[in-house]
Formats: C-alpha cells, structure tokens, sequence
C-alpha cells in the first residue's frame, strides 16, 4: 500500500449528500477481475453525456460540462470535499479504487458510511471527518477562489487552509500507523498466526459443528 | 454484568485487541460471489499465501448470471470472464460447498447461505457483500466487507474491526394484513435516515420481529445496511431453530442438542443496556413505497409525494428537488397515481418462497395491466424456484403475465440483461433506489413483494390492502 504522511493538493467540491458507491463506479465496470484502470469511469452517469460501457475510449465521450470534476479549474485536484453520508451503499471496493485510479488522495467529509470509509484504508485513501461548520466554510472557499488548496498533515492530524487555519481530525492510532508506513494488514495479521491457531482449535473443541 | 447479544457475539470471537480497541476477530463463514472476489485470489496468489480454512468458504455466481435461456451461457464476454474466474479460484483453493452457474442449488449468495443451513447461529459471517447483513436474523455477526478485506479474511481466517456503538430497534404491534417485514424495515429507514445506523449495530427485537418468519427477519437484516450499519441482527428463538433443523449443513445428532443449547443463549440479557434505543409501532406501519433516490425517501401508499420547501436544511432539500427530478415526479402527487413501465420481484431481500407466496396470492386470477412492458419474478435460488414450482407459483405468475426466471440477482443492480432503459419506472421488491441502480436513468420505487404484485396488475401504485 502507498505511505500517506503529508499531502498538498488542489480542492474540489461535490456537495451533495448520500453520494453512494453506485454513483462512484456504476455497476457495468465490476465486471473487470482488476484492481486498477477505474479512474476514467468514476462517476460515469454524472461525468460523461452518453451512457457508459466497459471497453469505450473515454477520451473520446462527450462529458458533462455541469459536473464539478469537469470544470477546468479542479482539474489535477487529488482532495475532494464531501457532505453526509459519503460512500454509502454497495461495498464494492471498486469505489475507493476509481477514486484513487481518478487522482483522489484524500475525502473531506461530513460523515461517511462504514464499509466505504473501512475500505480507503485498505488503499492509501484517507477519508476525513469534519464537523459541519468546517466543511460548510471549506464548500465556501473552494467555490470562491480559484485554485484553492489545502494541506493535509496526517502525523499532527490536521488539515490546514492556506490562511493558516487548521482543523484537528481524529483516527485510529492503529490505522494512522498503517497509513504512515504502508502497511499490509495481512502481513501484519499474521504476526499473530500463533493465536489464530489457537483460537480455532479451541472452538473447534467447543462447538464443532461451524467446522463441518 | 450484563451484556447485550452483539457484546456476546463480537466477545466470542476476540482472537487479538491492540491497544486502540482494533480488534481480530475469527471468522466461520466466508460466502463468495464473482464480483468482488477475483482480486482477492489474484493478491493471495501473488503474495504466495495460502487459504487459512477453506472449508469456511461457500461460494456461487449470481450478480453476473443470466435469469434466461441457460442454454445458451453467459453471453458477455466480460461477465462470463468473471464467472469463470470464481470457477478456476473455486476449483484451485476449494471450499466447503460451491454452488457455480446452473448448478440446481445456485442462486443468491445470501438466500442459499441460510436454506442450506451454511449460516448458523452465533457464527462471524463475512461476503464481499453489503447485504451480508441478512445473516443475521440467526443471530449472526454478519459484515459486508470490501475486497482487500475479503483477501485478509481469505490469507488470515480474521477480520480487522472496531467495536461499534450498540442499538436496539424495539418494534411492537401487529401489523395489518399486507404489511410486511419489507414495509417495517422502509419505515424505520424513512424515521432514522440512510445513516441513522452509522457506526452502530443493530438489534432488531420488539414483538413485530418475534412475529416475523426467519424470511421476513432476513428482509429486515438484509436492508440494516440501508440504515448505514453493517449489521443487523436478530435474537435467537424457537423460529430460528425450527427453520435450521434438518438443514444440509446444519448439525445434526449430538451436535445438533449441543448447538441448539448453545444458540439458546443468544440473546440480549433482560437488563443490558444499548447506546441507542429506537422504537417503532408496527400498528401505524401502511404499506410503503419509495419516491426518491435514497431508501430513506420513502411514504405510505395512502401518502403524496412532499416537496423541496417541507425540508429546511439547504443540501436536503436540494437532494429532494434533484431527486423528485430524476424521478420525474411532481411536488405533492398523491403516491397512488405514480404509474410504473416495469416490475420486478427478486434480489436478496425479497426472494425466498415466502416472498414469491405473497406476490402470488395477489397475482392469482388477475393480469398484468396493459402499461407494464415487463414484469419480473426471479427466484432467490434454485431450491427457492423449485419449491415455488412445486407449489404452482410459476403457473399462477405466468398466467397473470408475469415472466418466470431463473435465480440470481438479476434487475436488483442489473449486472445481466435484466435492467431499466432510461426514464422507465419500476415497483422493485429490491433494496437500493440509488440513481441508475437498475438500469442509467431507470427510476426504482422500492417496494414489497405483494405491494409489487398489485403495482404490476393495476398499472399504478395502489394498496394491496384493497385487494386483499
């Protein structure tokens, strides 16, 4: 997994509320057995003018001009900005990866929904709790300055606004580590394959029929 | 002290905490599907790990499978791909049990888990799968997980987790005659919101539950993640035993006395206490249907449609206004004038025979109106199918002018052929209602099995209860 320690990125805004993993990557693109090559589909229905489909050159489809991530000034943005809710839905794990493929590195939010935000750990995507009054003036300060950026520091977990203000975020010491050093859960796991074994072997004595 | 039924759950399968309360714990069951598996098999095979316990695994096709002429396979070429993946993977690594395309007990990951006696009370059930919620009417700890997770749990029998805040959902009353499980779980996402449940597990308990078959509690389980939490579960009680006896992979003999004794102590202790309390009467539940793009957006069938100004938080209320365009409804429409093009009746939420029972009562001696171009019914499973048939489901449902399919997840998220064209509109006994779920620019009602069936016969929303 990519180490996440400090990122400077340009902002952009989607304000909408219950984005859901649907909308992130639409369900046509789950047919690849891949990890990778979903960026030029996140947000297919709301990016692009024509209906999408696995195997199109994308460079050629007509987009949206309406849609935010359209519009020349967030072009290159790797941090988004999100209200209530983000993620929610489906557990494909395809939507943090077409958001990563797309150039995101990290999600602002007002909330996310579970499985979403357990699954941007597993890919170096660090989603983001803010409270509302702070994500409300970073909607508002993106919108009215070009070319807005943030900082987002995760060893002193803060984000900082080019006017020096910084917002204190909070996570998981476990999944902070994780994140600094670009770690693999599973490896890290199975430093404990010692109590994993015995653990089964204890059920198995106990309630043998979950091994049958 | 006492303790609730998810405190006994999740401590009964603590294998490791680190210091910030990041917890190991064991996992029994591992269902598979084609779709968010094959990059788990590829990064265990590229890491050069091995399964932990293959017989922990269970797996089938359905989110990519056709729901007609078998005979002629999986016609996409990159669905059949993803199909035949989960078939080399499957027949490498092995697994208890693997129900694979045609197979007479393939079918929905999440309906032949339980008939086949695969999900057991008391267990961790894992799937690549938001619904795995469903598992837990047995009183299952039961996650939707993401795919690395589904190769961590693959490579190491253990699920990395944080202990949620509890909740209990207290459900009381008898419902009225056409209401069902599917109307209780809408209201409850109409009263807490999509993410009313974010960050908790939810009990759902109260005498409405109790009186829930082990099929109407699976629909109440399947749509927690709906309400944001990832699981949801149920108590168990003499129903839960009852539906597992006998069942293939449920124990049997000695076993089967040690088990149930066992399962008997699943449940919340009388003074446990939760984060969260939510109450509901059942009694003052209608029949539901959605009118937006989010499962919470949902009203009573004798209700209208609201408009934008009702809301007063600003990002809510243009939620409402996008949502009502996309649905191509007008502000303060009565919900019984909505008409539809297409119907279906399936998915993990309402497709065992219980479901298929209540759509049939109504379609019986009836037909599908003129302005519905297609109405689906699509068995959970195979066995589901078979029992429906055995019943004369088929034959009331093709009668009436419904299509009679094969299993699978079909149009609940139209990864097959089965799906919404632009701007058409569907009574869908589904789960999600999200904008282009079914189909691009298809536009879902959700609604239950038996409201489904009345939809599809009057053209229109109206109350099954009036049928009845």
């Amino acid at each position: 997994m990519e180490k996440f320690i400090k990122l400077d990125g340009l902002v952009v805004p989607l304000d909408r509320a219950n984005v859901d993993t649907d909308a992130i990557i639409p369900k046509q693109f789950l047919k690849s057995i891949k990890r990778t090559g979903f960026g030029p589909n996140a947000f297919d229905e709301w990016r692009y003018m024509d209906q999408g489909e696995p195997g199109m050159d994308n460079s050629r489809r007509m987009k949206n001009p309406n849609f935010v991530l359209n519009q020349d000034r967030y072009q290159g943005a790797s941090i988004l900005l999100a209200r209530q809710n983000f993620g929610c839905g489906s557990s494909r794990e395809h939507a943090p990866w077409a958001l990563q493929d797309f150039g995101f590195r990290a999600i602002l939010g007002e909330s996310f929904a579970d499985i979403f935000f357990n699954n941007c750990f597993k890919n170096g995507l660090l989603p983001i709790e803010l409270p509302k009054a702070e994500m409300d003036a970073l909607f508002g300060l993106t919108e009215h300055a070009p070319g807005f950026r943030l900082t987002v520091d995760l060893v002193a977990q803060v984000v900082v606004r080019p006017d020096g203000h910084a917002i204190p975020f909070q996570i998981d010491a476990f999944r902070k580590e994780c994140l600094l050093n670009g770690w693999d859960d599973i490896g890290l796991t199975l430093r404990h394959a010692e109590k994993i074994r015995e653990f089964e072997a204890q059920r198995r004595l106990t309630q043998p029929w979950l091994f049958a | 002290m006492s303790k609730t039924l998810y405190d006994k759950l999740w401590e009964n399968h603590v294998v490791h905490a680190e210091a910030d309360g990041t917890t190991l714990l064991y996992i029994d069951r591992h269902l598979v599907h084609e779709v968010t598996s094959p990059q788990a098999f590829e990064g265990l095979k590229l890491a050069g790990r091995k399964p932990w316990r293959v017989s922990s695994i269970v797996a089938t096709a359905d989110h990519n499978t056709p729901t007609s002429h078998w005979e002629r396979g999986i016609e996409d070429p990159i669905s059949r791909q993803q199909v035949e993946t989960l078939d080399d993977n499957i027949r490498e690594v092995g697994a208890l049990a693997y129900f694979p395309f045609k197979d007479k007990r393939q079918g929905i990951v999440h309906v032949i888990g339980p008939e086949n006696g695969a999900t057991l009370p008391g267990m961790t059930v894992v799937c690549g799968d938001s619904h795995t919620s469903t598992h837990g009417a047995f009183a299952c700890l039961a996650h939707g997980i993401g795919t690395s997770e589904v190769e961590h749990v693959l490579a190491t029998q253990c699920l990395l987790q944080k202990k949620s805040k509890s909740m209990l959902i207290r459900i009381e009353g008898k419902v009225d005659a056409g209401v069902t499980a599917k109307d209780l779980v809408l209201a409850l996402i109409g009263k807490i919101g999509t993410a009313g449940g974010t960050g908790y597990a939810i009990e759902f308990a109260g005498s409405a539950i109790r009186g829930l078959s082990m099929e109407g509690r699976m629909t109440v389980c399947n749509m927690a993640i709906e309400a944001g939490a990832r699981v949801g579960f149920v108590a168990v009680d003499e129903t839960t035993i009852a539906y597992l006896k006998g069942r293939n992979f449920a124990p049997k003999g000695d076993d089967w006395d040690k088990a149930v004794a066992h399962w008997r102590t699943l449940v919340s202790d009388a003074d446990a206490t939760f984060d969260a309390v939510v109450d509901l009467d059942a009694r003052q539940v209608v029949p539901q249907v959605t009118w937006g793009t989010s499962p919470e957006m949902v009203a009573g069938i004798d209700a209208c449609v609201p408009a934008p100004e009702d809301f007063k938080d600003p990002v809510k209320r243009e939620g409402v206004e996008r949502a009502l365009q996309y649905m191509g409804l007008t502000p303060r429409m009565p919900v019984n004038q909505i008409k539809i093009d297409k119907v279906f009746i399936g998915s993990c939420t309402n497709s065992r025979i219980e479901d298929l029972r209540a759509a049939a009562v109504v379609a019986k001696g009836r037909h599908v109106a003129a302005n519905v171009k297609l109405a689906l019914v699509v068995p959970g499973s195979g066995l589901v199918k078979e029992q429906a048939e055995a019943e004369g489901l088929d034959k009331i449902f093709i009668a009436a002018g419904f299509e009679w399919r094969q299993p699978g997840c079909s149009m609940c998220l139209a990864m097959n052929d089965d799906r919404l064209s632009p701007g058409e509109r569907c009574a869908s006994t589904s789960n999600r209602n999200f904008e282009g779920r079914q189909g691009a620019g298809g536009r879902t009602h959700l609604v239950s099995p038996a409201m489904a069936a009345a939809a599809a016969i009057a053209g229109r929303f109206v109350d099954v209860r009036e049928i009845l």
